[in-house]
């Protein structure tokens, strides 16, 4: 029989101990997790985007994707915020209150491929997988449609078949791993006509953004939304007001996903180790105590057990004296009677006998 | 519900017949829909929200009110409390029903639920909450099928096997406060993961902790409200000393209840101190939040005492609704009404009819399960042939 380390370690998670084994319970160990070194990404800068829509187009044709309600020409659509779908992998927004001289601005969401994955983390059957090339991907072949992924996503970013009776699937960008993996480039990075989107290695991403911040220190604001957020994304964003004026939020910090639940998964073990000694240590005390107490019990019942038979013992002995002693007077009544009634007839006798002899 | 449907010659069609037999077939209906239609046909789910009543309710609440099966049992087996010996075969049966149901509720709620095994059988996804919470669901609901079995193998007359399940009581308890312990838990830790969407009220690091108070919380009140409605629609299949120790439970877990809600308010007091969250107080759902905790906790915790003290029963029964009501309050406010909080209205969700539908239904089955197991099996009184043999 041959088991593979993997099924082991599957095994052994199974029983609840992986949680002192994964990475995911490393949240009290030093280790800080920056991402697969040469992991791909994409930089997205909202000061070159011109709301196109052109990434949407190309997303959906890479993808085969259902064609969309209305084309991907029609800009009307912009009106509006949008967001994922499962129909659409990525979806462009235009910000119309922005404080920026240009006018609007335009953001771009998909997902964003987090270093750590709130939805790798979540899914109770891996069906996701960060990938050393940088994409989290998904396996619709074991996915069991819980949803939790789109509870933990930070981003909102997966999206659910709803419509679809038995067959639903989570819908979401794949990096377009398929194509990266050829080392073709993603969709939506292909058919941008302003290269608003930068495709490349993370590290590198990062060296431009700076550089650009750096050298255009009045365009940009200054932050690299994704080096950090949530533990840090393969998707990068430079933009020229604040994130949150372009639908982002600011306010999720920098913890990994998984870090969040990993003090919950470590409580796992110790309470399987510990549960049962302290319920069997709580069930001993209170069947000693009822011992004590049925043995308490049962002293007490022998003791007024033999309480009252020496009582009795006592009272029948005093009977029984008594009564020896009545029968002795009895006996001795009776003996003096029987003695001076036997005295009668002797000295009658002797009397007869006497006038007898003397006649 | 008075008339035993069980008794040979009388009319089926009782009231509480007509009205779950009316539910039954919406509820087939529902299904029906269901999946022919996929959740879009039935649910108001989105992609902003992604659980819904069927997760707030069938899931969370389910489990929450199922957990006077693992207090009861610890009270009495491990913690050696046999006075509210009457107790347990009822709270057993209501959590195995209780869970059964959740674990059908899963089945509609789950984009494809013939794969629900997966996580065990096929790759385990050990860093999910969920898979802790799906492990320990399985697992004890197959420790209260066994748990169970020897009602109806009293009922069916099996000594054997009987007595053999019954020699496994300790150990069962144990692993059932164990694995209860763990999910309890982990239905709270669920949403650990989701700091950003969860109002900062609701949310909190000791969500697991406050999960499983509440849930103790929830098996006692469970209890006693049940005990109240046995006694009303099954006195006649009460024994004696299930009459007579009736209001001795609701005294002694109206008492526990008390300690486990002053305890349960303090550590939520901690929470909020902790997080220094005070200033939401102030928000409309700074307000809704001090209802369910003032409300819901602080008020029951004062009437359970005031009900231990003055030995009054009926306030006790009152109180256990009351708290039973507190608990799914406060599930739905975690799953739903304080979840996404951040989202404009027009994004929030509120379930569809035919949600509502399917959980009525899934109360339903499980209203008939138990009253056709309380008429025919051991459940409220002793089998003449097992007296005193526990």
């Amino acid at each position: 029989m041959s088991i593979s380390r993997r099924k082991f370690l599957g095994w052994l998670g199974a029983a609840g101990l992986s949680t002192t084994l994964s990475k995911a319970a490393s949240a009290a160990t030093t280790k800080h997790f920056t991402g697969y070194p040469d992991s791909v990404g994409v930089l997205f800068d909202n000061t070159r985007c011109i709301g196109c829509r052109k990434c949407e187009a190309g997303c959906n044709k890479v993808n085969e994707l259902p064609a969309p309600d209305q084309s991907f020409d029609d800009l009307t659509v912009l009106a509006q915020q949008r967001r994922t779908t499962a129909r659409a992998y990525t979806v462009v927004n235009r910000y119309d209150k922005v404080n920026h001289p240009k006018g609007p601005l335009y953001g771009k969401i998909q997902c964003n491929h987090c270093l750590e994955p709130a939805c790798a983390s979540a899914c109770f059957v891996r069906a996701f997988d960060k990938t050393k090339i940088g994409a989290v991907t998904y396996d619709e072949t074991v996915c069991v449609g819980c949803r939790y992924c789109m509870i933990a996503c930070p981003f909102e970013i997966p999206t659910y078949e709803y419509y679809k009776a038995l067959t639903p699937r989570v819908m979401k960008c794949t990096l377009c791993y398929p194509r990266i993996s050829k080392g073709l480039l993603p969709g939506c990075v292909e058919s941008c006509p302003t290269e608003s989107l930068t495709y490349g290695k993370r590290r590198d991403l990062l060296r431009i953004a700076r550089e650009r911040i750096h050298r255009f220190p009045e365009r940009y604001v200054d932050h690299i939304y994704g080096e950090h957020e949530m533990g840090g994304t393969s998707w990068l964003y430079l933009s020229a007001v604040p994130f949150r004026e372009v639908g982002m939020r600011e306010d999720l910090g920098v913890t990994p996903a998984p870090e969040l639940t990993a003090g919950a998964l470590s409580g796992v073990p110790i309470v399987v180790g510990m549960w049962p000694v302290l319920l069997t240590g709580i069930y001993a005390i209170s069947k000693r105590k009822e011992k004590i107490a049925s043995a308490e019990k049962e002293q007490a019942v022998t003791t007024a057990v033999e309480q009252a038979k020496a009582e009795a013992e006592a009272q029948l002995a005093e009977a029984l004296a008594k009564a020896e002693e009545e029968k002795k007077k009895a006996i001795e009544s009776e003996g003096q009677k029987a003695l001076k009634e036997g005295d009668k007839p002797q000295a009658e006798e002797a009397d007869k006998t006497e006038t007898e002899e003397d006649s | 519900m008075s008339e035993d449907t069980a008794t040979i010659g009388k009319s089926y069609f009782t009231p509480f017949n007509i009205i779950a037999g009316l539910i039954v077939i919406m509820g087939l209906v529902l299904t029906v829909i269901r999946f022919t239609g996929g959740l879009a046909a039935t649910t108001n789910l989105s992609d902003y929200n992604p659980w819904g009543l069927w997760i707030g309710f069938d899931l969370l609440v389910g489990v929450a009110l199922a957990a006077g099966g693992y207090v009861t049992s610890a009270a009495v087996y491990l913690f050696g409390m046999k006075k509210y010996h009457s107790a347990v075969r009822p709270a057993i049966l209501t959590a195995f029903l209780g869970y059964a149901l959740v674990v059908l509720a899963l089945h509609y709620d789950v984009g494809r639920p013939w794969r629900l095994p997966y996580p065990f059988i096929v790759q385990q996804g050990t860093t999910s909450l969920l898979f802790e919470v799906g492990a320990c669901v399985a697992l004890y609901l197959m420790v209260l099928f066994i748990e169970f079995t020897p009602v109806p193998l009293e009922w069916l007359g099996f000594k054997h096997a009987r007595n053999l399940v019954v020699k496994l009581t300790l150990l069962l308890t144990v692993f059932g406060v164990v694995l209860s312990t763990l999910h309890q838990s982990s239905l709270g830790a669920l949403f650990l993961i989701a700091p950003s969407k969860l109002h900062p009220l609701w949310y909190s690091p000791y969500l697991p902790v406050y999960f499983f108070v509440s849930s103790i919380i929830a098996g006692l009140s469970m209890v006693i409200f049940e005990s109240t409605l046995s006694f009303r629609f099954f006195k006649h299949k009460m024994d004696e000393s299930h009459s007579a120790e009736k209001d001795t439970i609701a005294l002694g877990f109206g008492k526990a209840a008390s300690f486990v809600l002053a305890g349960y308010f303090i550590i939520k007091v901690i929470g909020i101190s902790a997080g220094n969250q005070w200033h939401f107080l102030t928000t409309n759902y700074g307000l809704w939040y001090l209802v369910e905790l003032l409300g819901f906790v602080a008020l029951p915790c004062f009437f359970y005492a005031v009900g231990v003290r003055d030995k009054n029963v009926t306030l006790i029964k009152w109180t256990a609704f009351w708290t039973v009501i507190g608990v799914v309050i406060n599930r739905f406010n975690v799953s739903m009404i304080a979840f996404n909080w951040h989202l404009p209205s027009s994004e929030r969700y509120f379930p569809h009819w035919m949600e509502i539908g399917i959980s009525v239904f899934i109360v339903t089955v499980g209203l008939i399960a138990f009253k056709f197991i309380v008429t025919r099996m051991p459940i409220l009184y002793e089998h003449p042939e097992y007296k005193d043999a526990h």
